[in-house]
Formats: C-alpha cells, structure tokens, sequence
C-alpha cells in the first residue's frame, strides 16, 4: 500500500530502530513548550479565529466556524410555535446520548426523576464510543488525587477551575468502581489489580483501559443500562433551542424530528446540555477524530440563553491521526500506541522527540516536523510522520499488538498495513474542545437557574489542554454528578410557562452589533453532501 | 483523472472516485446522511451495509466507513435493525448458565450454519461466542465477543432470530462484574477518599500560587 518515497523512509526507520530501542528521547523543558506551542500550535493562528460580537464572551475571540454559528440565528426566530401543546413532560430533559448523557440520566433516574434522553443520531452515537486509549484515576498505592491533580493542573497550562479539577480527581476512583460495578471490563491482571500505563503528561502510570476499545466498552454498558433502566430515549430528535420561563429558568427545549422535520416540545424542570464537541466544525480545515454529530449544538444552545463559554478559544488537535490511507484520513491513532513504546520518528529515522509529552506540544512538534523542518514524509493529502508501531512488539513481545490495541490492527489491516511490522503515518486530527459553557463546582451554570452541563460541552474541567484518560473521565465524574444534581433541584422547582424570549432579545443585539446573517444554527449536521449544480 | 468506478446505491447508479469508502462516496453523489452514520471510525456500528458485486452470487456485509467502493457494487444500508435486547437487573442476576437460558433462550435454537461468523464486519468467530454462551462459559464469550461494534449484520442473518451483540454484552457485563476479580486497591483508594482522607492535601494544593504550582509540576517525578 506504501508509495516508494515511503518505502524508502521505512527503511531508514527500520536501520536506527535498533539503536532507538535503548535510549528514551529528552523531555522538553518548560521554555522550550512554550516556544514551541506558540510557533506552530493551531490555537495561535490568528487567522483561524475572530471575534465574538454579541453575548456574554463579546470581544473575545473563538474559532471562526463557531464565531459563524453564534452569530447565526435559531431557525425558530420569527416562526411561531405554539409553546402550550406540551410533547414531552419530565424532570430532566438530558439532551446528548453520549457518555456524560446516558451517565446523567441513570444517575437520576436511581434518584427518582422521570427523565428522558434527547439525541440527534441514536444513543452512544458520540465521541465516548470512540475514545480509544483510556481513563484516569489515581488509585494505585503511589499515587494519589493530588498527583492526579497536580499532572492534569500543569498539563493544562495552570488554567483549569480548581473546584472543577477536584471534583474530577476526587471522584476518579468512585467512577472506576461504578463503571467495573456496571460491568465495564477493566484490564485486569489475575488477582485483579488494574494494568495501568502512562498518558502523555502523567507522572504516575494511573490509565486504566479496555484494550483499544475503552471508550466503546463504556458506552455499550451505559447504554445497555439506560434500557435496562427503561429510560425513554427519543434518538433522532435534536434539540433546537433551550425553553425559558419568565422566572428565567431553564424550562425545557424546542426538539426537532431529524427525520421528519417536525417541531416537538419538551417540558423540564432541569436540563442537562450534554451534547459533546465540534470537531466536525473542521476548524483550520483540519481532518477530525470525532463522530459524525460534534457539531458545538449545545455550546450555541447554552450562549443564546445566556450562558458564557470558557476557553472557547483552546482546541486540542490530536498528535496522531492517520495520516495515510486517505480512506482513514483524521481517525484516531490512540495514544496507547505510545504508552506501549512506540516512537515518533521523522522521514530519515530519527525520534524527533519524547513520545509522551502532553497531546498540544507533541502535536506542535509535528507540525515544526512536517513543515519548517521539512522532515515528513509526503502522503496524498499532506504529510505525516511515522508512528513506529513494530517497536511494541520488540519490546512488549509478540502478540502484544493483537492483545493491547485490536482496533488499531483492524483499522490498519483493512488497508493491507500489518502494523506490527510496518511502522504507521500519522498527522494532527482535531480530537477535542478544551473549552465550552461555563458551570460552577455544583455543575450548574452560573446565569440560567436548573440548567446544568456535562462533559466535553463543559469548558474549564482541564484547562487549556487536556491529558488523555481525563476525558472519558471527566463524562462519567460529571455526568453522574449533573444527573443527581438535576434530579435533587427538580423536586424543588415550580415551573412559569416555557417560552422564546431570549431567542428574539439574542437576534435584536446581533441586529445592534451590526451582524448580518443568513445562517441558522446550530448546525445539527455538517454539510458533507456533494451537489454538482 | 481521478479513477471512478460505478457503483449502485439502493438500485441507482452512481459514479464516484475509487477511492472512497462507500460512506464517502453516498455523499459524494449527494446524499446527505441521517441514519446509517455514526461515529465514522469503525466503532459504533452505525453503517451496518449489505452489498453484492454485480454478477456474483455472494451477498456481503461491512461497514460502509470501513469499506472502499468497488466496480458493480450494489448497496445498501440498513437504517435500523429491531435487535431483541431483553432487560434485567444487574445487581440481581449471577453468571450461572440459566441466566443465558432465562433471557436469551433462542440461542439454543442455534443450528450451526455460521451465517453470522460470516457476516461479521469485526472478523469476530460470533458463532463460537454464542457456543460459549450455551455453555455459561461468560469469560470465553466476552473475550471473544469483545471487538463487537453491534452493528447487527450478524442478527440481520441468523436463521434462529438470535440478537448475537446482546448474547455478548450480557456476558462481558457479567464478566466485567462478578467473574473477574476485585480490585483491591481500587475499592481501598475509594474508602479512603470517602473516609476524608485526602480532602486537606487537595485543600491544600487548590490554593498554592501559580508559580508555586509550575515549580511543582515541572520538577515532579515521573515514574519510570
């Protein structure tokens, strides 16, 4: 499958692999990160950004596809429902099947809430489901939370929300217990102790994994227990824009049939915006890890009803995408891949850096690799750098591969590349959204009363980058405490009637900002179609 | 030029670039996808496609974002499979061998064409794993059935009606929970927490100082 030119740089990675083998690349000094970041991190193109107008983030600057969204207006301005023929009558509404979803609503369900899931595409449809690597939790004898803490804090460049990083590393090893308890399947050894490795920027080896498939292995036992639970689902309802009362609070959504392009309302006491990333946003036209639906819909939801974002403007790209086959272009190479010994290795064999550093310098060191340094190797649709997989197998044995990360070989063997014995391509893939709406330590958001927010839409759990095995965490840590919360505040709630206002106060100021659109969002679904004429 | 091959989706004929999966290439003739799309990675199952190659006999399943088009192939996806999932409590039940008999006794009607190995678009041995299921041998058949996207293709052709993804999430969820052994430092970790052990250090690191925080990260040990 290899063109010649890559032929031949496998060669030359395949003569210094020997020599690799036993030595461990230098660690990049903090100086040297920051140099790096700022040269050829994406999240310092200015011309990859713009500035908000309208809202409680105006003037500050976000990616331009999503600028474009918050500056678009509901496609329920001007259209007039009728608010009072009530579809749906819950105490939660959670909008988003993924993990932080199906997390949220098992958690209130068991504390008594009729609740329901919204979601655009089916259940599990969602970036959980892809997570490839693992999941964070100090809970071996020489680590602690505080380490956790501590790794995560810096990874994130010391911008994380401290009451949000301690509900994440304090609640880590509960949610591990949970999820075994549900009856995820841990990689275990034979008297049970969990096989844990590194992450990039982890100091202590605390990343618990399900092969490959951890991510999947999670969401199919959610999901599985969201039915088990009789929990209603409506899939292929998306929801359009938030319901507010005249008290202010949060009261329900507009919901929209995908399928049959029909108007629903749902009445709720509390809603949970658990609606994932963007990375189908394609921003700076970069390829993307995520599932088809990360299109930031409740990011635009939550900030036309008042609710600001946090670090809207940090965006993790992924270090290892596939680069080559075009096929696969942008999917995930999981990180694992690196925690099990392999090498990032440039067009003439040589590690151009430490494997595990944190995911937004190592993917800036492929960047400088590829570009001013010249030293990628030419694929279709761009360059890429080699990923050095046979190195698994020395020094994990043979077998290791097959055993540890069989997504990966399945992946790559549909294309003819054993990557047990041919090292792999791989570039940056936008993978995740650092930023999104702003909550407080209870998961509730600041300006708008009874609404909460979980996982990937939630923006300061991780700072301005995130360490891998924090994220699959981060859903299920705040996805079950969202769905206890918003189960406790709906006993308590007396509900106005749900109305549109803000939809009409949001267009008046784009209107007074000088904005001029066309567009609606949220986007729902990205424009993939080809139409000739 | 860019290659192009002809390809028929539900009947009508379309040319698109070889290149692409068949995924791709729907779209590429317009289609804007609304079932049959899910994650786009090969892990959620949600492209479950059947195809035949004009002229030949064999019917074939994949995943249409993990298949290349090819010439003469015609497709089509299937938007929804009523898969039989039957619920329980997991607290409740135990991995003894009627609890297979009691929520999934279809798979005893199994008649061993292995229509479903066949199918499978994860090159799982599915009929083997439904042999350990009779058996209430949980560990085999979740270990087998592990690579499962539960796309249903498998389902889609099995002459008994057994919903095989079920068969094999039952029996890892009973693995994940009851046959694979406890771990310890897992549950002492969660009571120590709970018991406030670590609510002051955390206290504690919340308030240092940036600076303070960086001289910390930077200088921490990092275990080999």
């Amino acid at each position: 499958m290899f063109t010649t030119e890559m032929l031949e740089s496998v060669k030359k990675v395949e003569a210094t692999r020997a020599a690799r083998m036993g030595t461990e690349p230098e660690r990049m000094s903090a100086e040297e990160k920051d140099a790096l970041l700022k040269q050829y991190h994406p999240d310092y193109r200015e011309e990859g950004f713009d500035r908000i107008q309208v809202g409680p983030n105006a003037g500050q600057k976000a990616p331009r596809e999503l600028t474009a969204l918050l500056h678009s207006n509901s496609r329920l301005l001007h259209r007039n429902l009728d608010l009072t023929k009530i579809d749906y009558d819950v105490d939660v509404l959670v909008i988003g099947g993924g993990g932080a979803g199906a997390s949220a609503a098992i958690e209130a369900k068991a504390a008594g809430a009729d609740v329901m899931i919204v979601t655009k595409l089916r259940i599990g449809d969602a970036n959980t489901m892809m997570a490839e690597g693992g999941i964070q939790a100090a809970d071996k004898e020489n680590d602690s939370p505080v380490q956790h803490y501590l790794d995560a804090f810096g990874g994130g460049h010391f911008a994380a929300r401290p009451e949000l990083l301690r509900r994440l590393v304090m609640e880590a090893p509960d949610a591990i217990q949970w999820l075994n308890g549900l009856g995820v399947m841990f990689d275990k050894d034979e008297s049970g102790r969990m096989v844990t490795t590194h992450g990039g920027g982890t100091s202590r080896k605390r990343m618990h994994a399900c092969k490959d498939y951890t991510g999947a292995e999670i969401m199919r036992t959610l999901r599985d227990e969201v039915l088990n639970r009789k929990i209603p689902v409506a899939e292929f309802t998306s929801a359009v824009e938030l319901l507010k009362d005249e008290k202010g609070q949060v009261a329900g959504a507009v919901l929209l049939n995908m399928e049959t392009d029909d108007y629903l309302v749902a009445r709720a006491k509390t809603v949970i915006i658990a609606t994932g990333g963007a990375g189908r946003l394609h921003y700076q036209n970069f390829p993307t890890s995520n599932h088809y639906g990360a299109t930031a819909d409740g990011l635009v939801l939550g900030y036309r009803a008042g609710v600001p974002l946090l670090y809207q403007d940090t965006i993790q790209y992924h270090p290892t995408g596939v680069a080559y086959p075009s096929q696969i272009f942008g999917a995930l190479v999981t990180e694992k891949v690196r925690s099990l010994g392999a090498m990032l290795v440039n067009r003439e064999g040589e590690a151009f850096m430490h494997p595990l550093e944190t995911r937004d310098v190592a993917a800036a060191a492929i960047i400088r690799e590829c570009t001013q340094r010249g030293m990628g190797v030419t694929t279709p649709l761009g360059s890429g750098v080699w990923l050095d997989t046979p190195m698994i197998e020395l020094m994990g044995g043979e077998g290791t591969i097959e055993k540890r990360i069989p997504a990966m070989l399945r992946m790559y063997l549909n294309y003819d590349i054993d990557m047990r014995r041919q090292p792999i391509l791989v570039y940056p893939t936008l993978h995740y959204q650092n930023g999104g709406l702003e909550i407080g330590g209870d998961g509730f958001t600041k300006t708008v009363p009874n609404l909460l927010v979980a996982g990937e839409a939630v923006g300061g759990i991780h700072g301005r980058n995130r360490l891998m095995g924090n994220s699959l965490l981060d859903i299920i840590v705040f996805g079950r405490n969202a769905g206890k919360m918003a189960a406790a505040r709906a006993k308590e709630t007396v509900l106005g009637r749900p109305g549109l206002d803000h939809i009409t106060e949001y267009a008046r100021q784009l209107q007074a900002a000088g904005v001029e659109t066309e567009g609606v969002s949220p986007l729902l679904l990205p424009d993939y179609a080809r139409h000739e004429r | 030029m860019e290659e192009m091959v002809n390809v028929y989706f539900f009947g009508k004929k379309y040319s698109v670039p070889a290149s692409l999966t068949i995924m791709t290439a729907m779209e590429y003739a317009g289609y804007t996808l609304k079932r049959g799309c899910g994650c786009r990675h090969g892990f959620c199952g949600a492209c479950a496609t059947i195809y035949r190659i004009k002229g030949k006999n064999e019917l074939k399943t994949c995943l249409a974002c993990q298949t290349q088009v090819e010439e003469s192939m015609y497709v089509a996806s299937i938007p929804f499979f009523p898969t039989d999932k039957r619920t329980y409590e997991i607290e409740d039940i135990r991995p003894d061998q009627r609890v297979m008999m009691e929520l999934y006794p279809e798979i005893y009607s199994c008649i061993g064409c292995n229509a479903c190995t066949k199918a499978c678009t994860q090159d799982l041995n599915v009929m083997q794993y439904i042999a350990y299921a009779q058996r209430g041998e949980f560990e085999k058949c979740a270990e087998e059935s592990f690579d499962c996207v539960g796309c249903g293709c498998c389902s889609v052709r099995c002459p008994a009606g057994i919903s095989h993804p079920m068969v094999g999430l039952l029996a890892r969820r009973l693995t994940g929970k009851y046959i694979a052994p406890q771990a310890e430092h897992l549950n002492r970790r969660v009571e120590e927490i709970h018991s406030g052990q670590y609510d002051r250090l955390i206290e504690q690191i919340m308030e240092k100082p940036i600076e303070e925080m960086q001289e910390l990260y930077n200088h921490r040990e990092i275990e080999k």
